[in-house]
């Protein structure tokens, strides 16, 4: 028992399961499956995204563009749905998948060649991309009847009992395991993270590792983005604003470390879906949207704490003597 | 009250210094670090008016000793006095207060801030409303650099000073705080030689405020120069002290390095066979200089040199971390370039790295994934990566190296020190390397680990791998290396060979001290 609570997927599954029972004595039918199956077709976008967002912070950077790519991409393909109709919707989404890598390259070139933080660079290519959806859409709207119903309606079609968006999600969740844990790209990601310097001396090159990171979480923005506008069936400007936080907290969560290099994809799935369970109870419950901010924040609060100390247990050994020095300095000049 | 008087005023008896009692004085004391005992039942004493040089080679337990001494670490066992009184440092500031500063190595200054900030970061003067008093401050460093001969300006920003000028500032900072004792760590490692002459000006005018001054050095002449009374220290322990007037450098370097090196080190012998590689002309900007050798099968070339003759540098440019200015490398007959660390692991040649930490590994992943990384593809099929294949490689590296862990899937960062450097060994022996690159092998792990890496390495020489060995211990580098190339400064200084090897030798070239 001691050591299943030390699994942190495991205590976070627990915590999840004690909430939606604790939520269903409020709401009734809360834990039922149908509901359950919403909550997770709610949170597939949110899964998505923070699966990108896992493969770039593994690297030890940050994308905080993901959202505002989002946007981009969305409007970019609804757009492009409503002038031309008859565009097959495999094109489109290729297209978008295509547009959100290329964004992501961007974001990785500048990083990778440039040597610029990433948290510098993709602070600005998020004010960058959102400026260019207003520029691509001159401020206007896609509404629903601008686009066309296949558009529209093949996300929400249910396949053995699932609408495809969840399906969707579930097979990048699987593709995500795959790549992270069975391709060597997936290694060297978690290598430059765990140790860049050590990675580089192993004869991985972290420049390009961190490149490919944020072409698929730009990729994965792009994907969706077209999810996004054809379930909310519109498209404007600031759609997903203020997401890549939302991205970045369901990491956090899920115990993928901020400094690189730890983190599992059940992690990240299992922090979105604490996250949409929060989202989806509390105005079951009866608790308003400001309140509700307030305890996600809490909540991610709590667990940077928590994989925080976690973090120090581990590493103590060999930090000792760079502790102490630390600590002289500190008291030094304090 | 004004700190710059209270030093002046402590200059009264520059005649009374021999018979003096000691400032400081330290008994049997022993820091244990978990498969360390990195000091182990040290006694010295510091004498007011005088200099103690502290020598030893890297990893003898000088840099503990100093951290003793400036509060960072508690001592398991033994006493400290100051003035016969029994004192204990509960923190850094209490090392101060104390009256103990030092002056490091690598100083820790503040490259924005002007050299009045930087000489009275945390303990800046007042005014009566509790805000900086900016006019004492400089008024104040004016007079520290005046007592230190130097008329730098107080308002200037410290990146504007030359490197001289920065060491400067960090004695004025350390004896900006009331200090009777100050530890000098290496101070002239960076410095010109005028610069030296200089700095020895300034600890002549400490010894006449009666300040009692223990200086870590390298370096022999400057040692003989300036200080008064020796202690050398040796795997932890001082094995001798007195006064250098009457101690010949020989038997120091005969204290240095200690033990008879033929019964410690059991060297294997080994047939030598065709050259393996060749260096010609190696160069780089800024760290070395045409640097040529030739390393042959089964052969272990020890480099030896002070720290910062270019060694490390030298290796990582071998290895493809940095990328040489010029110069040749052949492989086998072959020329080869060289310009990743992927480039020098397909080729064969492989770098166990010296900060085991820092560039080794990393420390959240599984030790099997540590072990496998530069060998994944070796070990994956068709782009995949397949675990069976890992764990099977890193078992068999673990066994070789008689690796202690509950698991090979458990984290690198759980293991103790002497494990994870087998973890960073077997890692580079997997990948099947024709030359390994040793640097400060046994850096940091005890004695017994010690004799367990040197057979191994013995063992992987026998197996006909060349080996590079950089150290700083010269036991280590005369009982293991087959030759040995000496760095100074970033040039070669010799390659000797195994007949004509002693210490004395190896120390002169270091030092150039010839």
């Amino acid at each position: 028992m001691n050591r299943l609570l030390k699994n942190r997927e495991i205590l976070l599954l627990a915590i999840i399961a004690i909430m939606v029972i604790g939520f269903s004595t409020r709401a009734q039918g809360f834990a039922s499956p149908g509901n359950l199956a919403n909550i997770f077709n709610d949170t597939s976008i949110l899964i998505i995204l923070a699966l990108g967002q896992m493969t770039v912070i593994l690297t030890k950077s940050i994308d905080l563009s993901v959202a505002a790519n989002l946007s981009f991409t969305g409007m970019a393909v609804a757009m492009a749905n409503a002038a031309y109709p008859d565009l097959p919707l495999a094109l489109l989404i290729v297209m978008a998948i295509g547009i959100g890598a290329f964004l992501g390259a961007i974001n990785g070139f500048l990083v990778w060649a440039l040597q610029i933080p990433p948290i510098v660079v993709t602070l600005g290519t998020l004010t960058i991309y959102r400026g260019m959806a207003f520029v691509l859409s001159g401020g206007g709207w896609v509404n629903a009847h601008q686009m066309t119903p296949s558009f529209l309606n093949i996300p929400r079609m249910s396949v053995l009992g699932l609408p495809i968006l969840s399906w969707i999600a579930v097979l990048i969740v699987l593709g995500a395991w795959f790549v992270l844990t069975r391709l060597p790209f997936g290694r060297a990601a978690y290598a430059s993270g765990g140790n860049p310097t050590a990675a580089v001396y192993a004869g991985v090159d972290i420049g390009w590792t961190r490149f490919l990171a944020f072409v698929t979480s730009g990729a994965l923005a792009g994907l969706c983005g077209y999810l996004w506008v054809s379930r909310y069936a519109v498209a404007y400007v600031d759609i997903a604003i203020g997401f890549e936080l939302d991205t970045v907290a369901a990491c956090v969560i899920g115990g993928i470390s901020i400094a690189g290099g730890i983190g599992t994809v059940a992690g990240a799935v299992l922090g979105s879906l604490f996250l949409g369970v929060i989202k989806n109870a509390l105005p079951v419950i009866g608790i308003s949207p400001f309140a509700q901010m307030a305890i996600s924040g809490i909540v991610i609060v709590l667990a940077v704490v928590f994989n925080a100390r976690a973090e120090k247990k581990a590493g103590r050994i060999i930090l000792r003597d760079r502790a102490a020095q630390d600590r002289n300095t500190g008291e030094v000049s304090a | 009250m004004n700190g710059v008087t209270k030093i002046q005023d402590r200059s009264p008896h520059p005649t009374a210094m021999t018979k003096a009692a000691p400032i400081l004085e330290m008994r049997g004391i022993s820091q244990i670090f978990p498969g360390v005992k990195a000091l182990d039942g040290v006694s010295i004493k510091l004498y007011p008016g005088q200099v103690t040089a502290l020598i030893g080679e890297n990893g003898a337990g000088k840099s503990t000793l100093v951290k003793i001494l400036t509060g960072i670490y508690r001592p398991n066992e033994g006493e400290m006095f100051i003035d016969g009184r029994p004192i204990a440092f509960h923190s850094a500031q209490a090392a101060i207060d104390a009256g103990v500063t030092a002056i490091h190595q690598e100083t820790v200054l503040f490259d924005e801030l002007t050299v009045g900030e930087n000489i009275f970061l945390g303990h800046a003067p007042r005014t009566r409303f509790g805000t900086i008093d900016w006019r004492q401050i400089n008024d104040r460093s004016k007079a520290l650099m005046r007592e230190l001969e130097s008329e730098i300006d107080p308002t200037v920003r410290l990146r504007d000073l030359s490197i001289a000028q920065r060491h400067l500032v960090a004695i004025a900072r350390a004896l900006s705080v009331e200090a009777r004792i100050v530890i000098m760590d290496e101070p002239t490692a960076a410095l010109s030689r005028k610069e030296i002459d200089d700095l020895f000006r300034i600890v002549e005018g400490l010894k006449r405020q009666g300040k009692a001054i223990l200086f870590i050095s390298h370096k022999f002449d400057e040692v003989y120069e300036i200080a008064e009374n020796f202690v050398v220290f040796r795997d932890g322990r001082a094995v001798g002290q007195g006064k250098l007037k009457d101690t010949p450098q020989d038997e120091i370097v005969r204290l240095m390095v200690g033990r008879d090196v033929q019964d410690v080190f059991p060297k294997v012998k080994v047939e030598i066979g065709a050259p393996v590689l060749a260096v010609e002309g190696y160069s780089h900007p800024t760290e070395f200089r045409d640097i040529s050798f030739e390393l042959r099968r089964g052969e272990i070339l020890g480099i030896y040199g002070l720290i910062g003759a270019g060694r490390s540098e030298l290796c990582q440019s071998l290895f493809g971390i940095t990328r040489p200015s010029s110069g040749r490398l052949t492989l086998e007959g072959r020329p080869i370039g060289i310009r990743s660390s992927s480039d020098a692991i397909r080729a064969g040649i492989v770098y166990v790295p010296e900060e085991r930490g820092r560039h080794g590994l990393a420390l959240p992943m599984p030790i099997f994934q540590n072990m496998s990384l530069p060998s994944l593809r070796k070990t994956s099929r068709s782009g995949f990566l397949k675990a069976a294949n890992e764990l099977a490689l890193a078992r068999k590296y673990a066994e070789r190296l008689d690796l202690r862990a509950a698991a090979l899937s458990v984290p690198v960062g759980t293991l103790s020190g002497g494990n994870q450097q087998k973890v960073v060994i077997g890692k580079w022996l997997a990948t099947r390397p024709k030359v390994i690159i040793l640097d400060e092998p046994t850096k940091g792990i005890d004695i017994g680990s010690k004799a367990a890496v040197h057979g191994f390495i013995s063992e992987l020489a026998a197996e006909g791998l060349s080996i590079i060995m950089v150290s700083s211990e010269l036991p280590e580098i005369l009982g293991m290396s087959d030759r040995v190339m000496v760095m100074r400064e970033g040039l070669s200084a010799g390659i000797f060979e195994r007949d004509r090897l002693s210490a004395e030798v190896l120390v002169r070239a270091a030092t150039g001290n010839q």
